[in-house]
């Protein structure tokens, strides 16, 4: 029996978000984790790192790192708005400011930090603000708009950010900050002076050594701001930005102990003085010191998850190296380990181009043999490189300085390879070289793919050039794109094998198994070939030796839905169907009681048949006149179509008439993905053909031909590829390049992954089929008029052939109906019951099903 | 076209109540339909039935239900196999199940009962 832990998160910023979704994400066998999530904002996690971003058009939607609807499917309950006030410790309850009580097991406080604003008489004031969440935003937006000047205090990293937001919002903007120089933290004096140079050449004004006394009523502004030195400036709006102080009044009231300067005291596994209570995040002082970095804050979240997960978890946090790298108002900067060089008996390199505005140092250990520290202002690139060096503690080079120096030389360059498997790539997400490799491996071979299975890249994004680096280096050594095989049981690619099958003219599966495959087949060779063998030969897909072939939408000519009933859509060609005909629909659809829904396709697709009604569904069908849509094959769908000049004020030719003649022209054809076209009457474009496989375009002359575009998950527009044809001439062009894409497209590739990849890409094309340039037109058409010729509709032979019923009876030994399938009514229709609205559960005797643990 | 059901009797209620194993005929090995599969519905229950014909014939037996698409579904998918073990990809999502052991192969924590089988002269059973 699975114990259940009940676990209460106080504070939903980034690191509170990031411990939820991995407390989530690795699931425990023997714990159910409760997870209540009490945020005092208004909103769930949002990308704070990116929050100027919000000044350049980004809004509060696009900063968001979840959704509701993604806590609701974790299972994870959440109340916004709900500001813990209270922890009773022994009875393990918090509080919220309005009176709401919850238990817990384990208490997580993610609290994270605020603004720090100096005790400065009159910063009180209506347009002095801060800059932490999207509602400070919301009213640094408000109140720039009756502002002209505006005031940052506060010169380190987030007083440039919350500069560059003022700036933004297009107001004439100073930096005032009371050390001598800007980002005192992470550079050194003669990188802050550089950066200095930079921002005020943007128009930045920048006032360091100055603290401010008094905020006043101005003259010419709304406020006047009096400096110590006895100088003042003028401005309408003041943005503090002087340092975050960590949320940890729940200490002070609970008894909890805190930091030196302030924060959640906690040990090496994120447990504050109560082992029941973690902190993480900046609201956590580890050695009392606050880490104000994203990172550090997702390495505690990690370490809390598997100290819940596994209580002898001895996985320690050690601290975080504060290296970063950013662009602010244009300016590169980046600081790595001991940028000022505290280490004793360190040394360091410096290489500065004050006409290009660079500044360059490195600190390096006292015998000179590793990399220590770095500053970088004005030029970046070599960040990755120099990071690595200090992360991994790799032996530098014999001179050193060869690193920061221009690249006049062909300094070393520290590719991929040269970094140890160990290698830190992604320090957002702690992600090294060797998780990368190793998801490679296990086959995600694509680079979004690693992205969203290691997470790499995905915090502040800063590591995206090194994570190309190793994945393309990675890809190249395990020796990927070389591999074409479709599976286990065929070393050929498709072409390959479709290229088998028309030259030995192999009819069936077994056959081109024995000659050229070893195995039983599978799932992506099975289809495969027997597309092959239908777009070659076009016989009855239904065929015996071809069953056990075929999908389950193939084998059943229907589309299977998630409860395993199918869906019914029979073809309307061009969109175009009589009363008559619709009426037939609505009848068989109510007969059946069946879902019913208009297709982007122009037809109505009828969900909700068992398999065993297939067959009587169809022969009403088929007897009012209805053909197959093939809405289940990777084959030609449909043509849609606008009214055309039939009807319509503006259309020039009759493109319903068009449409209806290329549908039926291809109906039925079998390819390596589904096909679609539309037929537009005009240059309007009401069909919308540009997002078609095959879209056709009236114009006053004839019909403008485009190709290779499609919608879906990655759209593309289709390309032009002739103008002005004639009928004859169109349809001869479609029958060429439908025909050469059968023969040569890969497995599954629609036509636009085809175009792509195909060496010439649209002037190629141009060629074989206009002008023939491969001398294979004549064969292309031999192939598609021998597959239009032997079309048939695979609904009327299948009702006529008592042994392919066969395959519609859903049980073997019974004339039972498969009473699993079942419905609710909804807005009228019926819908798949859910699993807790299903009358019949798995029953509990004699044969237990298994379900999955 | 034999009328099969008529010949195998759902199971009768003295086998419901025994905690014995006993070999039930389900069809007849005409039914089959080689290299995928058919269903059988015994005592409540949803069966796959699977004849696979490399050199011979073998016959496999596993719960018609995918759990981890949660539909009785899996007779309706294509059987092949994976570094030669005899498999079914599940019709909804693709995950292949071990024909002999049940076992999902893309998820360790899922897998579906299977049936010990066998054929009596044309009679296709298996033990329940």
């Amino acid at each position: 029996m699975a114990e259940t832990l009940k676990i209460i998160v106080v504070g939903n910023g980034m690191v509170g978000h990031h411990f939820v979704e991995q407390l989530v994400t690795q699931q425990h066998p023997n714990i159910n984790f409760d997870i209540t999530v009490l945020a005092a904002e208004s909103r769930l996690a949002y990308d704070r790192v990116h929050l100027s971003e919000y000044f350049t058009g980004k809004r509060a939607d696009d900063l968001a790192m979840t959704s509701e609807a993604t806590y609701d499917q974790w299972r994870v309950a959440f109340h916004l708005n709900s500001k813990v006030t209270q922890i009773d410790r022994a009875k393990q309850i918090v509080t919220t400011h309005n009176g709401d009580q919850y238990t817990f097991d384990k208490l997580i406080l993610a609290t994270g930090s605020y603004p720090f604003v100096p005790p400065i008489p009159g910063n009180e004031q209506s347009h002095c603000l801060v800059y932490r969440t999207i509602e400070d935003l919301q009213e640094i937006e408000r109140c720039a708009k009756e502002s002209r000047v505006g005031v940052v205090v506060g010169g380190g990293l987030l007083g440039l950010e919350a500069a560059n937001a003022l700036k933004e919002a297009g107001l004439k903007t100073h930096i005032v900050e009371f050390a001598p120089q800007l980002m005192g933290v992470q550079i050194d004096s003669a990188g802050g002076t550089l950066l200095r140079n930079k921002i005020e050449s943007l128009g930045v004004e920048v006032h360091t050594s100055k603290a401010t006394v008094a905020i006043e009523q101005g003259t010419n502004h709304r406020y006047r701001m009096n400096f110590k030195d006895g100088g003042h400036l003028e401005t309408d709006l003041i943005l503090f930005s002087a340092g975050i102080r960590p949320y940890d009044e729940l200490a002070d009231l609970t008894g909890l102990e805190k930091g030196e300067r302030g924060g959640f005291a906690i040990n090496n596994q994120c447990q504050t003085s109560d082992p029941n209570i973690y902190a993480i995040g900046e609201c956590a002082a580890w050695n009392n010191f606050i880490f104000g970095l994203v990172a550090p804050g997702y390495q505690m979240a990690k370490i809390t998850v598997q100290k819940l997960i596994n209580p002898t978890s001895d996985e320690k946090f050690i601290g975080a190296d504060m290296s970063t790298k950013l662009k602010l108002m244009g300016v590169e900067v980046g600081s790595i380990g001991d940028a000022h060089g505290n280490t004793a008996g360190s040394q360091s390199y410096t290489y500065e181009n004050q006409p290009q505005g660079i500044y360059k140092k490195i600190v390096v250990n006292h015998d000179g043999t590793k990399l220590i520290g770095a500053v970088l202002v004005g030029d970046t690139s070599d960040y990755d490189s120099l990071l690595q060096y200090m992360l991994n503690g790799i032996d530098l080079p014999e001179h050193a300085e060869s690193l920061i120096l221009p690249n006049v030389n062909n300094g070393p360059v520290l590719g991929a390879d040269a970094l140890p498997d160990s290698a830190t790539i992604c320090s957002c997400h702690n992600v090294t070289k060797s998780d990368i490799v190793n998801t490679i491996t296990a086959g995600s071979t694509e680079l979004a793919t690693v992205k969203s299975c290691t997470k790499a890249s995905t915090g502040c994004g800063g590591c995206a050039a090194l994570l190309k680096d190793v994945f393309d280096t990675a890809m190249e050594n395990l020796g990927f794109e070389v591999k074409k095989d479709i599976c286990e049981h065929f070393a050929y690619s498709r072409l390959e094998l479709f290229n088998i099958v028309k030259i030995e003219k192999i009819e069936t599966f077994e056959d081109l198994l024995q000659r050229h495959g070893h195995g039983l087949g599978c799932d992506i060779c099975k289809p495969t070939v027997a597309s092959i063998l239908a777009s070659l030969w076009n016989d009855y897909v239904l065929e015996k030796n071809k069953i056990p072939l075929q999908d389950t939408n193939d084998t059943y000519l229907a589309n299977m839905q998630k409860d395993g009933s199918y869906s019914v859509v029979p073809r309307v060609p061009g969109g175009e169907i009589t009363p008559d005909k619709l009426i037939v629909l609505g009848e068989v659809a109510k007969k059946y009681d069946l879902y019913t829904k208009i297709t982007g396709g122009q037809r109505v697709d009828l969900f909700g048949a068992r398999v065993d009604q297939l067959p009587s569904i169809w022969a009403e069908l088929i007897d009012a006149g209805f053909e197959t849509g093939h809405a289940y094959g990777k084959a030609v769908r449909t043509v849609k179509s606008c009214v055309g000049s039939t009807w319509c004020r503006y259309g020039v030719q009759d493109s319903v008439a068009m449409a209806i003649f290329i549908e039926n022209r291809y109906k039925g054809i079998r390819a390596p993905h589904k096909i679609k076209f539309a037929v537009s009457g005009c240059t309007r474009e009401c069909a919308e053909a540009q997002s078609k496989d095959i879209g056709v375009i009236a114009t006053e002359n004839g019909w403008n031909l485009y190709v290779c575009g499609n919608g879906g998950m990655r759209p593309r527009h289709a390309e032009l590829f002739a103008s002005d044809l004639n009928d004859d001439t169109l349809i001869l062009y479609i029958d060429r390049i439908l025909s050469f894409y059968i023969n040569t497209a890969d497995r599954l590739q629609r036509t636009s992954v085809w175009m792509e990849n195909m060496e010439g890409g649209l002037d190629y094309l141009r060629q074989v089929v206009i002008d023939d340039h491969l001398g294979v037109c004549d064969e292309l058409e031999r192939q598609i008029a021998h597959v239009i010729a032997n079309y048939q509709c695979e609904w009327k032979t299948t009702i006529n052939d008592p042994e392919a019923l066969k395959r519609f009876k859903p049980f073997v030994n019974s004339n039972e109906t498969d009473s699993t399938i079942e419905f609710v009514r909804e807005r009228g229709q019926i819908r798949p019951a859910i699993e807790k609205e299903k009358s019949i559960k798995q029953s509990p005797h004699l044969i237990p099903v298994i379900e999955a643990k | 076209m034999k009328n099969s059901e008529t010949n195998y009797n759902i199971m009768n209620n003295s086998m419901m109540n025994t905690n014995q194993e006993t070999w039930l005929s389900v069809c007849n090995k005409s039914d089959l339909v080689i290299n995928s599969g058919v269903c059988a519905l015994v005592d409540n229950h949803q069966v796959a039935i699977f004849g696979v014909q490399s050199d011979d014939l073998k016959i496999y037996a596993i719960s018609n239900y995918d759990p981890i698409g949660k539909a009785h579904v899996l007779y309706r998918g294509i059987v092949g196999s994976i570094n030669d073990e005899p498999v079914v990809a599940s019709p909804l999502f693709k995950q292949h199940f071990s024909l002999t052991s049940g076992q999902c192969i893309e998820d360790d924590s899922s897998h579906v009962r299977t049936f010990k089988t066998r054929l009596v002269e044309s009679d296709v059973q298996i033990l329940i």
